[in-house]
């Protein structure tokens, strides 16, 4: 049975050792505790004495050469002796070299104390018909939360119910409530959407208490006490406005072969999906492709440098009586005209229902906004969530126009609005990715696979 | 920090204390080196190896065993007008001189309202790791940090040694200077050549990160560095600070760190009750609670007298590579 | 002059004292037992908290402080020492500064009374801890010799009781050792607060500890102050001249309790006190000087009143000055100003 020397630890710091002088030459007899070798460090000179009896079969380290601690210097083949000092010369190695870092079995590691996981971050929780209980329910769920995230909740006036934690167990970080907080005025307006009750309908139209009255149902002379909402909304759209220095422009879309195409399409669309066809999802699909093409517009402005995002995830600005919420089409680009309309039917169905999750609000990188179904012409959009643009479709007029050949023709013209933060985009990215937008919508319709 | 030249070279930990005592001996008459086996044996690391050749036994002085005048006979010199460096053999041997150090050396500026001082350096071998058992592997700074008055430090990178043994020496107050004896060989590193200072009471950020601040100094930062590094690998990114003094301590460093990671986890060698762990954590609870996504933890020895000189033993008291990656994983992850 | 006078002065050893030095030694005493008592009459009222007494040992520390070289030699005393401490150059003033803790004490009023500093004086800082002194002396002593300072010596004190203590041992052997310039004067009053000689050591005679150190030692009456000068200057001249280290033993007795806060009949008898009260070093040198011709009665009432004016003008003085401010805890931690969590 072979047994493998190694340089020995000769002294309480020691790293490494020299062999000085090899007292026995391969092939010699060796007796356990017989001194073979000569080993010094610059603390200590010493005889290293075999574990066992045997022969010398193999030198591995020269004289003169300097090993560090552990390293084998000889090879002895065992004679004769019971196997039992061998196993104990490998017990030894194995010792030593588990010794190095292993865990050792049984090490009470300390487990992280589970008190502290925010009970009800496990599971958003809807809030509808709840009154006046929600604003306590929302103060309960803080309770416990890390500091952190109590106070960022606080401040970003974020219900925590709503975010999916992803801390252990399911716990909401302070990092995910920052997230939720970047997400700009429709998720942190969204939050508050989804906390608060939902404006209750038939209210008489009398001056409240103290002469307030609602958002719903402004009266003239009275006080509007600010929901959270509508103080998120005022936050967010000063925040956008003094940050992005807004700049704006604009296109007049003859959507006549677009409009022709839909309405071809629009009945048997209802009564297969239950959706209706608007213009929407066309205009959408005309946007991603157009972001693909100058990506700058599907970016975001931060301290470190304009980050330019992968994912195309567009948000469908909504107006709903009282409240202004954006929920987002994640990765439009992958979605055809029929998929984006399910997906923002879908979403502005759950929107006008108060049945929108904190998911829904999150994640936006390039906004839409259909003003057109107002009747607005022309509108100039305050930026959503730190992002590089927001484009509108404006009213869809019948006009006058001359056309290629310089005859006079009627057709359906929309202007499309776009409002672009100058620090990512200058007018020459701007105005090209207005007129390539221009381009595709011209060029859809008047049929087509949706 | 000023550099005399641009050029450096790789000490190990016992160099770098060797080279910086003895520029001090040959740069100022007024140094003193005192304690047991320092002078013709040149310290039982062969720290001061040959200075007796060179300086002389007065300048070198071999001490009769006696732990308390080692340090009281040095507070004497001080007092006095020498600049004395006291050695004591192994932090477990200070015991005697308590008294000198914490009753007597770090009051005398106090007691005697600024008109005595005592610029005196006491130097200690200290830590485990190296089956010293009981009596050659305690730490002991948790005994002395408590006490204004005094000042101590435990630098464990080779320049960061000889830039706070430097400042520990010109220091006009008495710094205990704790040397962690498994680093001495172990740990090699580059060390600016020339003499330099370090402020004592600043600590160094020897890794950045952002999802958790590594509070650690000594043995265990090496490690703590070898856990960071292997977190890094896996997508985790932890910011480790070399605390380097104990007292002062750096508490901006630990206040900017924790409020950019919001998680805290101090690492150290002693005990846990009453440990470096406990102060830092009560001052970040008191100035920077609503920062923190996490309790604040502490990966420290168990509450007991010693490690044994048995491996087994050696090993449950210290906290291995892979033990701070694990407690690491599972702040990060919360 | 009345042959009894002619006869007395020739008996008289001065071992090299002069008229003036006699007187001197004879007024610090007066001055000692004067400062000592007023700690305990503002004591008894109310004015300052504690005082502590070295009533019998005034022949000592006059004694030794006549022996002591202003401006070369230093003191590394302990807290009984107030005859030394103004044997060798504090005032009165400075005495009562540090009995009212106010902040123009050496030690701005931190240190309890008789924890007497002075670098002007050469009076090293120490604590209450005894013996913790006694390797600071040895220390400086170190320092003297290895800057080559001929001609210095530390002359170092304690009582009986702190012989008992380590650090006594450790620094007279380390002295010993280096051949240090020190003098370790023990001023043995035979009680460690309730504690006897008896009790504290097994061999009474102090002194003859110096033979296992390897160094000279000599006991001496310390109710004679003459006889104290003596012992000590010559110690202290072996010192300053390279000769080594002595330990050298004044045996005296305490008076007086511990401190105010010590009640002594608890542990030893009044008949014992008035027994050793016969040798009152004061009145004792007083009869001296007065039998050698040194000083007429007139003259030593004189002197007398002239003690107790200085007392009390140090008293007024001392008194009218203002405490230090509660600002003034946090100077003097470090060099440098104070930081909290520094």
């Amino acid at each position: 049975m072979a047994t493998t020397i190694t340089m020995p630890q000769l002294g309480e710091t020691v790293t490494e050792g020299t062999v000085e002088r090899w007292l026995k030459k391969a092939g010699d007899p060796v007796e356990k505790y017989e001194a073979f070798v000569e080993v010094s460090t610059d603390k200590v000179n010493s005889e290293v004495p075999a574990p066992v009896t045997g022969t010398l079969r193999e030198i591995l380290v020269q004289e003169g050469t300097t090993v560090a601690t552990g390293v084998p210097i000889a090879i002895i083949d065992e004679v004769g002796a019971a196997t039992g000092t061998s196993t104990q010369q490998q017990t030894r190695d194995q010792m030593a070299e588990s010794a190095n870092f292993e865990p050792v079995p049984g090490f009470n590691i300390p487990e992280m104390p589970t008190k502290h996981v925010a009970p009800a971050a496990s599971t958003p929780v809807r809030t509808n018909g709840q009154g006046a209980t929600t604003a306590n329910g929302a103060e309960a769920a803080l309770r416990g939360a890390s500091p952190a995230v109590r106070r960022l909740a606080r401040e970003h006036h974020i219900d925590i119910r709503a975010i999916k934690g992803s801390g252990a167990n399911g716990r909401v970080t302070a990092d995910d409530v920052l997230s939720a907080a970047r997400m700009g005025p429709s998720a942190a307006v969204g939050q508050a959407v989804i906390s608060e009750p939902p404006a209750p309908s038939k209210k008489p139209a009398t001056p409240g208490p103290g002469n307030t009255s609602t958002y719903g149902e402004p009266i003239p002379g009275t006080l509007i006490p600010l929901s959270s909402a509508r103080r998120i909304i005022a936050e967010r759209m000063v925040e956008s406005k003094h940050n992005a220095p807004h700049a704006w422009s604009m296109v007049e879309v003859d959507v006549t072969n677009v409009w022709k195409w839909r309405t071809r399409e629009k009945d048997r669309f209802e009564r297969e999906t239950g959706y209706k066809l608007t213009l929407l999802p066309f205009f959408v699909r005309a946007v991603v492709e157009s972001l693909s093409v100058f990506p700058l517009m599907n970016a975001k402005f931060k301290p470190e440098g304009i980050f330019v995002e992968k994912a195309v995830n567009i948000g469908i600005a909504i107006g709903l009586p009282a409240n202004l919420v954006v929920p987002v089409v994640k990765n439009a680009d992958k979605l055809s005209i029929k998929g984006l309309a399910l997906a923002s039917g879908d979403l502005i169905d759950r929107a006008r229902r108060s049945k929108l999750t904190a998911d829904d609000l999150q994640g936006g990188t390039f906004t839409v906004n259909n003003n057109g179904a107002n009747g607005s012409y022309a509108s100039a959009p305050i930026i959503n969530g730190g992002q590089a643009g927001i484009v509108t479709m404006e009213t869809v007029v019948k006009k006058p126009v001359v056309t290629a050949d310089d005859a006079i023709a009627i057709r359906q013209m929309m202007n499309v609005c776009l409002s672009l933060d100058h620090r990512v985009v200058d007018g020459y990215v701007a105005s090209g990715f207005l007129a390539d937008l221009k381009r595709r919508l011209e060029a859809m319709g008047p049929s087509g696979v949706l | 920090m000023a550099i005399a030249s641009s050029s450096s070279q790789i000490l190990n930990n016992v160099e770098a204390v060797r080279e910086t005592l003895y520029e001090a001996m040959k740069n100022d008459d007024r140094t003193v080196i005192l304690g047991e086996d320092v002078g013709n044996r040149g310290n039982v690391f062969l720290i001061t190896k040959d200075f007796i050749k060179e300086f002389g036994p007065e300048r070198v002085v071999d001490t009769p065993i006696a732990e308390a005048s080692i340090v009281g006979i040095a507070v004497g010199m001080a007092m006095e007008g020498l600049r004395p460096i006291a050695e004591i053999q192994f932090a477990d041997f200070i015991y005697p001189a308590f008294n000198q150090i914490v009753g007597e050396a770090a009051k005398t500026r106090y007691r005697s309202n600024g008109e005595y001082t005592c610029p005196l350096v006491i130097r200690t071998p200290y830590g485990g790791g190296v089956r010293g058992a009981l009596s050659h592997s305690v730490s002991i700074e948790a005994l002395f940090y408590h006490v204004p008055g005094l000042k101590i430090v435990a630098p464990s990178f080779p320049a960061d040694v000889k830039g706070l043994l430097n400042a520990a020496i010109d220091d006009p107050d008495p710094v205990l200077f704790l040397e962690h004896k498994k680093t001495y060989r172990l740990i090699k590193g580059e060390v600016p050549s020339g003499h330099y200072t370090i402020p004592i009471g600043k600590a160094d950020v020897k890794k950045t990160g952002s999802q958790l601040t590594v509070v650690s100094y000594g043995l265990y930062v090496h490690w703590a560095l070898e856990a960071a590094n292997a977190l890094e690998q896996e997508g985790m990114s932890v910011e480790v600070i070399d605390l380097r003094s104990i007292r002062p301590m750096d508490r901006t460093a630990i206040l900017e760190s924790v409020r950019k990671t919001r998680k805290l986890l101090i690492i150290h060698e002693d005990n846990k009750f009453g440990g470096i762990g406990a102060e830092i954590s009560a001052m970040v609870a008191e100035e920077a609670l609503f920062e923190l996504d996490a309790p604040i933890r502490r990966l420290a020895a168990p509450d007991v007298p010693a490690m044994g000189y048995a491996l087994p033993l050696e090993e449950e008291y210290m906290s291995s590579p892979t033990e701070m990656a694990e407690t690491m994983r599972e702040m990060v992850r919360f | 002059m009345a042959k009894s006078e002619i006869q007395v002065r020739k008996t008289l050893e001065r071992h090299g004292l002069s008229d003036e030095q006699l007187k001197a030694i004879f007024r610090n005493m007066l001055l000692q037992r004067q400062l000592d008592n007023r700690g305990f009459q503002l004591n008894r009222q109310g004015k300052v908290p504690f005082a502590l007494g070295s009533e019998g040992h005034e022949a000592l520390q006059a004694g030794a402080a006549m022996a002591f070289k202003r401006g070369k030699d230093i003191l590394a005393p302990y807290y009984r020492d107030l005859g030394l401490a103004i044997g060798i150059g504090l005032t009165p003033y400075e005495i009562l500064l540090s009995l009212f803790a106010r902040a123009e004490d050496h030690n701005g009023g931190r240190q309890f009374p008789n924890h007497y500093s002075s670098k002007r004086a050469g009076l090293m800082s120490f604590s209450s801890i005894l013996a913790a002194h006694i390797p600071h002396a040895t220390g400086a002593a170190y320092s003297l010799k290895y800057r080559k300072e001929a001609g210095r010596a530390v002359l170092v004190t304690c009582g009986d009781g702190t012989t008992s203590e380590g650090e006594w041992h450790e620094s007279m052997n380390f002295a010993a050792v280096h051949k240090l310039p020190m003098v370790m004067l023990v001023e043995n009053n035979q009680w460690a607060i309730s504690t006897p000689l008896s009790l504290q050591m097994a061999e009474p005679n102090i002194y003859k500890r110096a033979e296992g150190y390897g160094m000279p030692g000599e006991q001496f009456d310390g109710f004679d102050p003459i006889a104290t000068y003596d012992a000590v200057h010559r110690a202290m001249e072996r010192a300053r001249s390279g000769g080594g280290p002595s330990l050298i033993e004044g045996v005296c007795y305490r008076f007086l309790a511990h401190s105010t806060d010590d009640n002594d009949m608890t542990y030893r008898t009044k008949d014992e006190v008035s027994e050793n009260r016969k040798h009152d070093p004061v009145p004792r040198f007083e009869r001296v000087l007065v039998d050698a011709g040194v000083m007429t009665a007139e003259e030593v009432d004189e002197m007398k009143k002239s003690v107790l004016r200085e007392t009390n003008e140090a008293t007024d003085k001392a008194e009218a000055m203002p405490y230090p401010e509660a600002s003034d805890l946090y100077k003097h931690v470090y060099e440098g100003a104070w930081e909290p969590w520094q």
